[in-house]
């Protein structure tokens, strides 16, 4: 990534702040915005919105890693969301969960090394009339079964984006 | 709206939008375009019917035919069959699993039959994009007649007479919340729209924001007329991406008529919304925690009193309400108390709308009114349990409610009954379980859950809940004894004492109420170390049946240890002491001579 662009992202990101009606209660949509820019929120990220708002960083950081939402590390390049709400959960989402793991060789909650594959359990989409549900970097699988998943993963590299 | 000869609506909620109603959206207009109807057809994507399981779901006006589960291909047939030469596309009528009778009108379903549409009134019948169809339904009069009409104790006091309940869950009277933040004193007040839906299995109040996003407007316009504030905030998780954008839509389109910002039609009442994105934590459902995360802070809830009606957002009088709570008020004001209070059971008062889902036939959201059978709501609506299994347990209130057996099956659905059977009503999810689901196993995956979300101020929620869960896990692996019961039962109760706010005072419930009614499932994990619904893995054994064995020695070859002792014409027998239950010989057995048990 290059130098040039990093400074349009910081620029872009400014921009926003520059744009709330006050400092006040701007924390947390500065972070949405911050994350929608640069996909995740690095330290640099962090620090960057406390000097802007005029709060300490450890504030900043307090916030990033109390909500689920936020991520300070990159996810890959495909993401795998297996929905483990209650009525996917009963309708055997757990399964499938560790059918990816065991297929992708990524623990839930991780990304692989080579940054291809992130794998999280995702709370209730409310799609409960398609449990169990799986989604693939916004792509929703309904009614998925653990001899779907290998589908899934062929489809999702075949489509490669 | 009349300028049309014929409509199709599509259900656009979000449940259709994952099973490809967009696809049938394109699908529908390339045939409509194709056939020469496209000019008197209008297209439309409304709200939710409801009906999830079934879509997506297409209607056809004006003869009201309910198509579900349509596809792309089906457009064509739906165009050239159905609209040209007027017959019906009768493969794609609903079949009702029980009797395997077909339906073409919705009202005539059994799934619709029984509910009554308050809360749901105009999803699926208004374009929630478009703020003429909401006025064509008398939109917005409700906020006409209390600002040229009444006093703001005049629509308190209606509220009040009412007796509507806080549907989010704790069922506080809407009206007296109300009050309170009237006669706190103050030039400053807010009114806030809890839409922070984080329980698991319950999506009510997203699909009314995705279907009806204008009487949630209308309805907080009315609040802060009545308390005297002049701004409003919806908080709303960031997971509901199309509700968002409606809802900022409809604000944006309010805002063009005059029905947001100053001097709301032509009166001296000023007020205006603004949207804040949740950011995944469960905890921010909690009132005052949704007040500290509005606040850019950590969402972690404070010590009530003093009231957010006294005290709230920016330490000014705040009335916040959920979603649920607020669609009802524009009809309450329109049809007045008494109207309301004839709808639902004795002191509870109106409808409730549940997302309806697990192991049962009719998934969907059903509105019901208050007091209803819960066999009926399982039976009738729900259209019984999926794969015609045994009825277990009926879970509601999400993490924070515990799990109804066959014993209280015929408790009428109030506030106060839910709470006496050991669960509450909560915001509404209603999760279906039947005999192939352990209590231990969906005990521990609520605490999971609530350990995740809890936010860690409290000692007992954060400390103790962990230590449930891992009691839980313990007993789920076989290694639990039998003291652990006790234990589980004194935990969760100093829990529930000693928890600051909503999250940590109803944690335990999962557990103290299978605990209660399912004590017996309890005892066979700890005492006989057996899972008798099969689901906890490492309590499992797969075992041959010797009548059914063929001896053809096809799991023995697929075993991954070698544990299975057998040759061909010997019946074989499987090692428990290597066997790593990994049910390779159970999916590989020609004759299902292999079971788990």
């Amino acid at each position: 990534m290059s130098t040039a662009t990093e400074a349009t992202k910081y620029s872009e990101l400014d921009e926003f702040i520059a744009g709330l009606p006050s400092n006040d209660g701007a924390l947390i949509p500065a972070l949405h915005q911050a994350q929608e820019i640069f996909g995740h929120l690095p330290f640099e990220v962090q620090n960057h919105i406390a000097r802007k708002l005029r709060i300490p960083a450890a504030k900043v950081y307090g916030v990033v890693t109390f909500y689920s939402f936020f991520n300070i590390e990159p996810k890959g390049k495909y993401k795998v969301q297996v929905c483990i709400g209650t009525a996917c959960f009963v309708r055997g989402a757990g399964k499938v969960l560790d059918e990816f793991a065991a297929k992708l060789k990524v623990p839930s909650g991780t990304t692989s090394e080579d940054m291809m594959w992130s794998l999280d359990g995702l709370r209730c989409v409310g799609a409960c009339g398609l449990a169990p549900v799986v989604i693939v970097n916004g792509k929703v699988y309904g009614r998925v079964e653990v001899k779907d998943v290998q589908g899934i993963i062929d489809d999702t590299l075949a489509k490669g984006e | 709206m009349s300028n049309y000869r014929l409509q199709i609506l599509i259900c656009g909620g979000t449940g259709c939008v994952s099973s490809g109603c967009l696809e049938v959206e394109d699908a529908l207009v390339e045939s409509l375009r194709k056939h020469g109807l496209y000019e008197e057809t209008k297209v439309i994507k409304v709200g939710c019917f409801g009906f999830c399981e079934q879509g997506p779901i297409v209607k056809v006006y004006p003869d009201n035919t309910f198509y579900v589960r349509v596809e792309a291909k089906d457009c064509e047939e739906i165009v050239a069959e159905h609209l040209l030469k007027g017959r019906p596309v009768k493969r794609l009528f609903f079949k009702e699993p029980s009797t395997g009778e077909r339906y073409s009108h919705h009202r005539d379903m059994p799934f619709y039959e029984t509910q009554v549409r308050v809360a749901l009134k105009l999803c699926g019948i208004v374009d929630p994009e478009n703020i003429e169809d909401y006025l064509a339904v008398d939109g917005y009069d409700a906020l006409a007649k209390a600002l040229t009409e009444m006093t703001q104790m005049d629509v308190i006091d209606v509220i009040k007479a009412s007796g509507l309940r806080g549907r989010g869950g704790g069922g506080f009277p809407t009206g007296r919340k109300w009050e309170t933040a009237y006669n706190a004193e103050s030039n400053k007040k807010y009114v806030i729209c809890n839409a922070d839906e984080g329980d698991p299995g319950a999506f009510m109040d997203r699909s009314i924001m995705e279907g009806d996003p204008h009487s949630v407007i209308e309805a907080m316009a009315l609040a802060a007329y009545a308390i005297g504030a002049d701004e409003g905030v919806v908080y709303i998780r960031a997971e509901y991406p199309l509700a968002v954008n409606r809802l900022k839509i409809a604000i944006e389109q309010a805002k063009a008529y005059g029905l947001l910002g100053k001097n709301i039609l032509g009166t001296d009442f000023n007020f205006d919304i603004q949207v804040n994105l949740g950011a995944g934590a469960f905890v921010c459902g909690e009132e005052t925690a949704l007040i500290n995360s509005v606040q850019g802070e950590r969402g972690e809830p404070n010590f009530k009193p003093p009231f957010p009606a006294q005290v709230g957002l920016w330490k000014e009088p705040t009335v916040i309400n959920n979603v649920e709570t607020y669609v009802n008020i524009p009809q309450i004001i329109n049809n007045g108390a008494d109207w309301f209070q004839s709808l639902g059971a004795p002191g509870n008062p109106g409808t409730k709308v549940f997302a309806l889902a697990g192991k049962i036939n009719n998934v969907g959201l059903v509105e019901v009114p208050m007091g209803i059978k819960i066999s009926d709501i399982i039976y009738k609506i729900g259209g019984g349990i999926r794969g015609g299994k045994k009825f277990k347990a009926l879970q509601t209130g999400g993490p924070s409610g515990g799990c109804i057996s066959q014993e209280n099956i015929d408790v009428e659905v109030t506030f106060d009954n839910l709470e006496k059977v050991g669960s509450m009503m909560g915001s509404g999810g209603m999760i279906v379980m039947d005999e192939d689901d352990c209590m231990v196993d969906i005990a521990k995956f609520y605490l999971d859950f609530t350990v995740e979300e809890s936010c860690g101020k409290c000692t007992p929620c954060r400390i103790g809940n962990k230590r449930l869960y891992e009691t839980l896990e313990n007993i789920s692996k076989g290694k639990g004894k039998i003291e652990d019961l006790e234990e589980l039962r004194d935990l969760g109760v100093i829990i529930k004492d000693c928890s600051l706010c909503g999250l940590g005072q109803t944690a335990p419930n999962p557990v103290l109420s299978t605990l209660n009614f399912f004590m017996d499932e309890y005892r066979a994990h700890v005492v006989d170390k057996k899972c008798p619904a099969g689901a906890c893995k490492d309590l499992l054994e797969y075992v041959v049946i010797p009548e059914k064995c063929i001896a053809c020695t096809l799991c023995k070859r697929v075993c991954p240890v070698d544990c299975i002792i057998g040759e061909p014409k010997v019946i074989h027998v499987i090692d428990q002491a290597r066997c790593i239950k990994c049910g390779a010989c159970e999916a590989k057995c020609p004759k299902d001579a292999i079971v788990k048990q």
